[in-house]
């Protein structure tokens, strides 16, 4: 098959080419790596890019796949995996200098479940370091750009799963999301994204950021890729205690292109001030295609919306200032060349190994858990985490879905929130309340902005339900298809 | 809320961090921003509410006591940046 | 000393429990190994790696609080202690500060002189061990091991309730004791099984309020810590007499040179930032599970103490020694199961046991010998197979030793002592026809004289037979 058909499938279309021998693993994995030959240049979303372990994996997978001993959807298909999932043998660096020599000796249960059903995995995504970002531009190597518009961001903090699933040079991706890291890539890269429900995936081998809000999920080209890969991924490991032990996840189940009575619920707090106009029709655009279809939609007051930043920036940096403690130049990683003793040894390690968006979170987290502050903030956000819950419980006894945007603009350009942290973190606000909630999300393409940009459509469910924001989300995309684009990539081969 | 250099500093030795004079001021100021900013929800009362770590109700996660990993101390010791045959080197601890 | 002073101490006493595997962890808690060889990405605390609770170590310290009478926390969780040290891979250590698993318990010590007094318990909490840093003093270098990183701890945290010395050595012992009792930790402080920080402070005798207090650490044994206290009352006293202020601190004992100097610097901020560690979920503790622990509480030394005396009718001395260590009460009891004297028994455990294990510096849960060998033993004498003096050898060389059963170890070295009836009599009628003297001489009521026909027989005898028999036989013969 030539590269350009390969490419224009999705995920388990092409597993399916390769079930069927229209084509192999081998033929798609060189078709994927001479995409990123031909892209990576200008927009640069892996990290680590594993050519021959992939060939090999392919190799193998192709034996296996004829042997008849490899069946399922994803055999044979080519993956990216971003740079904070642990792969035995597989360097792992967070995108951070401080483990930039980090080759994890285990594999996460995530990445190994995908592994087990025959994926082949092309490389590593560039991130925001230690996921701490919503832009990929904090990586140690660089940032990623968006593949709709190179001087654009591809959001983050997997932004380099979600411009590489954009830029075809992946099939799929594993992201994690702590405060939208998985949805509003999706959304600036055009792609569809799953943040399951807290429990819902195994965190082992994740690297964590903030461990109460930390979840692994998708990107994909489309929601039947998304909600396939998620079936696989999803399952009860006896290695994370807070991984859930359910068998309600064969959301496969849940492609079902019907929403007639589905009740669907639109929070006013998400469509005031702040919000770019072209995102808020389009997104409002798109209740309305739910609605034609038979779904009830009504406005309702959600609450609490403005709260849901400051308390997740309190616990997210107080769990990642306790969880980046381990980063000290005695187990792995960087260790810095010249020290007087142990404590210059930590202190010149860590400062030269993390980079300025990184130590500011960690300098935020110790001084919110420190003596004398730990009630006012930590405590505090723990509260107001309670009450969040609590409101969208209210919210999900009235309503399956709620459906919102996914931010508050489309793709913003490079260099202009680096300058100023508060305002990157205000353009979390549709995002974050989920991760205090521990509830899923899906982010999905809904239209695009007059610059041409992605402009993504948010929908959450109720803890565990994640089959109904599938229904909700392939229903949608269902009639969406047809306006549904690529972005233009001519531009982009060759450039550097 | 007024971040001193003293906090700062404080901090630093907290967190093992050591900041260069520009990286103090713009911490200073970042953070006395961020704080300011989460002070927000002092607006709310959250007298009768407690604090939710986990959004679950999920206890007693145990493992059985059974030994089921061996002696692994080669790989454990593949990433040390500096160590002995079976050991991770420090700098002198006392 | 011019003024009355009176010591207040607290004590927080760590116990290694001793389970199979560590607490968030399937790797091996067994002691010794090469460096870093009971180790895995959890206790190394490597990236992406997570903690999972040990089922064992739950029930442990449930059954710990329950038999030091503290009230079993219904809710409870881990929480993180942040600090730097290259001993504790992740650089926190996985502890509980907010809702240690007991609470308000007390034991019940008993000094020398008989008074007794009651140490209350503030918390029991647990936690994970750190590992072990051994500085080579050549290259100026230390080496970390993880083996013991994640070896399950509780720590004990008493109220400030003791006074001197001899209670604070009463306390540990009763601690000892029970723990020992319960199965749940061998409780050594010289193997590092069980660790003492001492918390000390002086007032002047009447004054109700508390001295400001220093913490003491690295103590690792009863003398250690006697020694220890004895020098930080002199220390403080001596500070206060000459008008300064004692500093609150963390102090370190160094046992050889017998004080102790103050252990952090000013890198150690002593803020541990504490929070609940979002990688493990909350402990509940049900009544059921309460009940299935106490079910399997065994009978403590003190009701062992009285049972012994009262049922088997052992004097109170033996009860007392016998009960000082678990696996003593446990060989007693299995050999008097098998029918063995309880008296003869404990007389082993008592005198030949002890001495070996005093020789061979063996502890007494070190012991191979089973009870079934013991009584085994005991019955060889009772039935004159062998006398006193051979089942000493006996006792020595096969049940001490190496645990082989003494039946078969008479039989095969042919040590039976159980001479053939007819020829005992015809030596013994030799024995009186060749001591006319003595004949003689008992006649005249001078019983000792019977000595020297005993020992005319046994030499002919060469040892084998009872010297109680032929004593019997002699008598019979002569009346
Ligand atoms: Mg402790
Ligand atoms: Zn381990």
């Amino acid at each position: 098959m030539e590269k350009e058909k390969i490419l224009a499938l999705t995920a388990v279309e092409l597993g399916k080419a390769i079930a069927a021998g229209e084509t192999t693993s081998v033929e798609a994995t060189k078709a994927y790596l001479d995409q990123m030959d031909a892209v990576e240049g200008a927009i640069h979303s892996y990290v680590t890019v594993e050519a021959e372990s992939a060939l090999a994996a392919a190799e193998a997978a192709d034996a296996a796949i004829k042997a008849g001993t490899l069946t399922g959807p994803l055999a044979g298909v080519p993956i990216a995996v971003k740079d904070n999932m642990c792969i035995e043998g597989s360097r792992t660096s967070c995108s951070s200098h401080i483990l930039e020599n980090f080759v994890p000796t285990f594999t996460a249960t995530a990445v190994k479940r995908l592994q087990d059903a025959g994926a082949v995995i092309l490389g590593r995504t560039n991130m925001d370091e230690f996921a701490m970002g919503s832009t990929t531009e904090t990586s140690y190597y660089g940032p990623t750009s968006n593949p709709w518009n190179l001087e654009h961001v591809p959001g983050g903090s997997s932004g380099g799963s979600a411009a590489a699933v954009a830029a075809d040079e992946c099939a799929m991706a594993l992201g994690s999301d702590t405060g939208g890291s998985i949805r509003q890539p999706a959304s600036f890269c055009g792609v569809t994204g799953i943040k399951p429900t807290y429990g819902r995936v195994s965190r082992y081998g994740l690297i964590a950021y903030g461990s109460s809000l930390d979840q692994i999920g998708p990107l994909g080209k489309d929601v039947t890729d998304c909600a396939t890969v998620l079936e696989m991924i999803s399952a009860h490991d006896e290695k994370d205690s807070t991984s859930a032990d359910r068998d309600d996840i064969k959301f496969t189940e849940a492609l079902v292109d019907n929403v007639k009575g589905l009740k669907i619920g639109l929070p006013r707090d998400y469509f005031g001030e702040g919000l770019d106009p072209e995102v808020k029709e389009a997104v409002l655009a798109a209740a309305e295609t739910l609605r034609l279809k038979g779904a009830i939609v009504e406005e309702f007051d959600l609450g609490l919306v403005e709260y849901a930043i400051p308390a997740y920036y309190v616990i997210a940096c107080a769990e990642a200032s306790s969880n980046l403690e381990r980063f000290d130049g005695v187990k792995y990683g960087f260790r810095t060349p010249d020290y007087a003793d142990l404590h210059s040894m930590y202190k010149k390690t860590r400062s030269e190994g993390f980079g300025p968006e990184v130590k500011r979170r960690i300098m935020l987290g110790s001084f919110v858990l420190s003596s004398g502050y730990f009630d006012a903030y930590y405590v505090k956000a723990l509260r107001v985490k309670h009450m969040i819950k609590d409101a969208f419980d209210k919210a999900f006894e009235k309503y399956d879905v709620i459906l919102g945007p996914c931010a508050p603009t489309t793709a913003l350009k490079k260099g202009q929130s680096l300058s100023d942290p508060l305002k990157m973190y205000l353009g979390d606000i549709y995002t974050v309340s989920v991760n205090l909630a521990g509830l899923p999300g899906i982010s999905l393409p809904c239209g695009y902005d007059a610059n041409g940009l992605p402009i993504g459509l948010q929908l959450l469910g109720q803890t565990f339900d994640e089959k109904t924001i599938i229904r909700a989300a392939y229903s949608f995309e269902q009639t969406f298809v047809d306006e549904k684009k690529k972005p233009d990539l001519t531009a982009v081969e060759g450039r550097a | 809320m007024e971040i001193t250099d003293e906090t700062i500093e404080y901090v630093g030795i907290l967190a093992q961090l050591e900041l260069s004079d520009e990286e103090k001021k713009a911490a200073k100021k970042s953070m006395t921003e961020m704080l300011d900013y989460v002070n927000k929800l002092n607006e709310l009362d959250t007298s009768d509410v407690e604090p939710m770590s986990h959004t679950f109700p999920v206890a007693n996660v145990m493992r059985e006591d059974v030994v089921t990993n061996g002696d692994d101390s080669e790989n454990m010791l593949k990433n040390a940046p500096e160590k002995t045959e079976n050991a991770y080197i420090v700098p002198q601890t006392f | 000393m011019s003024k009355d002073y009176e010591v207040v101490i607290g004590l927080e006493v760590h116990v290694e429990l001793n389970t199979k595997t560590k607490i968030f962890c399937g790797c091996s808690t067994e002691f010794g190994g090469a460096p870093n060889s009971h180790v895995c990405p959890v206790c190394a605390g490597m990236p992406g790696s997570l903690p999972v609770l040990n089922k064992e170590v739950l029930h442990k310290a449930i059954a710990v609080g329950l038999a030091t009478n503290c009230d079993i926390t219904r809710d409870s969780k881990f929480d993180r202690k942040n600090y730097f040290y290259p001993d504790n891979p992740q650089n926190y250590q996985i502890s509980q500060l907010y809702f240690p698993i007991c609470r308000n318990g007390k034991v019940e010590i008993e000094l020398k002189d008989g008074t007794k007094k009651f140490v209350r318990i503030h918390e029991i909490h647990m936690e994970e061990d750190a590992g072990k840093l051994v500085h080579d003093a050549a290259t100026d270098e230390t080496y970390v091991d993880f083996n013991r990183s994640g070896v399950p701890l509780i720590e004990i945290v008493s109220e400030p309730d003791m006074r001197s010395s001899e209670e604070v050595i009463a306390y540990l012992d009763t601690l000892r004791e029970t723990i020992q009792y319960l199965g749940a930790s061998d409780c050594k402080l010289n193997e590092g099984s069980m660790r003492a920080d001492v918390n000390l402070s002086i007032r002047e005798k009447g004054s109700e309020e508390f001295g400001t207090r220093t913490e003491t650490k690295n103590l690792n044994s009863f003398k250690a810590i006697q020694r220890c206290i004895e020098n930080e009352i002199g220390r403080q006293i001596d500070i206060i007499e000459e008008g300064g202020k004692v500093m609150q601190e963390t102090r370190r004992w160094d046992d050889d040179k017998e004080y102790s100097y103050p252990m952090r610097s000013k890198e150690d901020a002593q803020d541990y930032r504490y929070f609940p560690d979002p990688d493990l979920v909350p402990i509940h503790v049900s009544e059921e599970m309460i009940n299935e622990i106490k079910a399997e509480e065994p009978e403590f030394r003190p009701a062992k103490k009285i049972r012994y005396q009262e049922e088997l009718g052992l004097p109170e001395y033996d009860a007392d020694q016998i009960t000082s260590e678990k696996h003593l009460t446990e060989l007693l009891e299995g050999a008097v199961a098998l029918g063995a004297d309880a008296k003869k028994v404990s007389n082993w455990l008592m005198t030949e046991t002890m001495r070996l294990m005093k020789e061979t510096s063996t502890d007494a849960d070190k012991l191979k010998f089973s009870a079934e060998n013991l009584a085994k033993l005991v019955k060889l004498v009772e039935s004159k197979e062998i006398n006193n003096a051979v089942a000493k050898e006996v006792f020595e060389k096969a049940v001490f030793a190496e645990n082989l059963d003494p039946e078969q170890y008479v039989k095969d070295n042919n040590m039976s002592t159980k001479a053939d009836a007819g020829q005992l009599e015809a030596v013994v009628e030799k024995a009186i026809a060749a001591n006319p003297k003595a004949v003689e001489d008992i006649k005249a009521g001078k019983g000792k004289a019977i000595g020297a026909i005993v020992g005319f027989v046994m030499k002919e005898m060469k040892g084998k037979c009872d010297p109680g028999e032929v004593n019997k036989l002699i008598n019979q013969k002569l009346n």
